[in-house]
């Protein structure tokens, strides 16, 4: 993966010295850009065994945990940020791990490719899968198993009680303010337990 | 990139500590030795030094062989050595037999002063924390104020998460490899059957053996055997051994018959011919007592807030003596306390024993960790 622009709207969202957990947070470029940038107490989780000891070449704590199975062992508010950039639609459990990330964090912060971008639309139109810059895999060997788009996410969380505090929509770099789920690839999202 | 190689022919040292040390157990050594290794070299900075820890039935000789002993390779020698993971072009590395022991550093089988007689049962018992002391101890003569890295796996692990306790200031890594922070109920129940095997044998003699001339080799044997099982998989015996008959049938017979039968009886004789039954006791009983969280009410984050280290912390999914969950408790606890840390679970098919293994993934991590300590 090349520039990641969800970093910079997830480095405006985090203040300095905060205690931050990155989900599925690959070889913790990330972190590693938190680290430099916000001096966090930070710590990534990372299942997969290359990606583990990439972070570990970055330098960054990384622990070795399947998200599937939550966030057993993280106490109750401890971090400040709970972050999961482009990995929540490779995730199974979705309401399970939303509702963990807002347990073990005072917000959540997750960014995700938008199913309902006009493009994707138009390529199911066209009777083919969507592959874009967001979704570049094709459909026998895409990591995502959850496939939803902006509305059904934001139903999502009114559903189960998650206050929406920030979103923030990008048509490949590019933010996007009018009509999100048509226009935008991806979105970012800061994330709260509703009172 | 050279390829990556033994440390090759090394010597065994020997120093005599004359300041009397304080045991936890309430006795005294009034003066000990302790024998080591050491591959690499030290750094004018004194900066590079990594001292590792030993198991129940490991040795100071961690790495290389002796010139007259090719085939006597150290018991970590995968990963020491020069482009190793645990690299000594870059790291002047430590091996150290832990006091109490039976490879010469002063233990049970040693000559004691006051009496020009061995040891034996009045040995006193020595703690994972008297461990600690005595290593920092050498650690002094050899002009090392603070290890870049202190390593183990298993009781060794222990040692070191106990030197980030006792000694904070003098570790900057600590790398606790299938490790726990405290023995199980059903971890100290096996110590104490293999403990009974040996304290029952006729020929223990209350621990003074060597009068006798004779050694507890049934009970030792014993022992090992049932600790080896624990050191394996119920996946790993299977494809080591699975239910493969010497005479390929039955032949109703307590003669071996099973080949995972040849294998332990195997071992445990092997064992029983070199090792000191008194210092399987105490190492055993060294292990039951280690629990740095008993003076903080059973509360591992409280005992662990002393630490300043930064950690890795290692298991292996099939290792049932330590698994997993054990591991993770030390993790829960560093993260609690917010200190550096970072963990990997080993697929592994080994058991306990997967640590002396070299599976890449697991040998990488130590790689990309070691690279990443600064001397």
């Amino acid at each position: 993966m090349g520039y990641r622009y969800d970093f910079e709207v997830i480095t405006e969202w985090i203040s300095p010295g905060e205690k931050v957990l990155d989900l599925a947070c690959g070889d913790g470029s990330l972190l590693k850009h938190l680290n430099k940038v916000r001096q966090v107490c930070g710590y990534g989780v990372e299942k997969d065994p290359d990606k583990l000891v990439a972070c570990i070449a970055n330098g960054i704590n990384v622990l070795q945990v399947d998200l599937e199975r939550g966030l057993a062992g993280f106490e109750d508010g401890f971090f400040d940020h709970v972050l999961m950039s482009l990995s929540l639609q490779a995730i199974h459990n979705t309401q399970g791990i939303l509702a963990e990330m807002l347990r073990v964090g005072r917000e959540a912060v997750v960014s995700f490719p938008n199913f309902g971008y006009w493009r994707h639309r138009q390529s199911i139109l066209n009777g083919r899968m969507p592959v874009s810059e967001s979704l570049p895999h094709q459909w026998f060997n895409t990591p995502n198993v959850r496939f939803f788009t902006i509305a059904d996410f934001d139903a999502l969380c009114e559903q189960n009680g998650i206050a929406v505090r920030e979103r923030l929509a990008f048509d490949e770099g590019k933010l996007v303010t009018e009509e999100p789920n048509f226009l935008a690839s991806v979105a970012v999202y800061r994330l709260g337990r509703e009172r | 990139m050279i390829q990556a190689q033994s440390v090759g022919v090394v010597e065994p040292r020997r120093i005599r500590f004359t300041e009397p040390l304080r045991l936890r157990g309430g006795g005294v050594l009034p003066e000990y030795d302790l024998v080591f290794e050491t591959y690499g070299e030290l750094n004018a900075a004194r900066s590079n030094a990594v001292l590792v820890c030993h198991a129940l039935s490991g040795s100071h000789h961690v790495a290389g062989h002796y010139a007259d002993q090719p085939d006597n390779l150290g018991w970590w020698d995968n990963l020491i050595g020069p482009g190793r993971p645990l690299d000594t072009r870059r790291f002047f590395v430590i091996g150290v037999n832990n006091l109490g022991g039976c490879h010469g550093s002063t233990g049970p089988s040693s000559i004691n002063p006051a009496t020009g007689k061995r040891w034996g049962a009045d040995f006193p018992f020595v703690t994972v924390e008297d461990w600690v002391s005595a290593q920092a101890r050498l650690a002094d003569q050899l002009g090392i104020e603070r290890f870049a890295a202190i390593v183990g796996g298993s009781l060794g692990g222990m040692q070191a998460l106990g030197w980030t306790l006792q000694y904070p200031q003098r570790v900057a890594n600590a790398v606790v490899i299938a490790a726990a922070p405290r023995l199980s109920a059903e971890n100290i129940a096996f110590n104490e059957v293999a403990r009974q095997a040996i304290l029952t044998d006729p020929e223990f003699h209350g621990g003074n053996f060597y009068e006798h001339g004779v050694v507890p080799a049934r009970g030792l044997k014993l022992a090992r055997m049932l600790g080896h099982i624990t050191y394996l998989s119920d996946d790993s015996l299977a494809e080591k051994f699975g239910r493969t008959l010497r005479h390929g049938k039955a032949v109703y017979s307590y003669e071996v018959e099973f080949e995972v039968e040849s294998y332990l009886r195997y071992q445990g004789d092997k064992f029983a011919g070199f090792f000191d039954a008194n210092t399987y006791l105490l190492t055993t009983k060294a292990l039951d007592y280690f629990d740095p969280a008993f003076e903080h009410g059973g509360n591992l984050p409280a005992a662990l807030a002393r630490s300043s280290a930064d950690f890795l912390v290692v298991s292996f999914s099939t290792d049932w003596r330590f698994p997993p969950a054990r591991s993770r408790e030390i993790v829960y606890a560093l993260l609690h306390n917010q200190r550096n840390v970072s963990y990997a679970e080993i697929p592994s098919a080994a058991g306990h024993d997967s640590f002396l293994l070299d599976d890449p993934h697991y040998h990488a991590v130590l790689r990309n960790y070691f690279e990443r300590v600064e001397i």
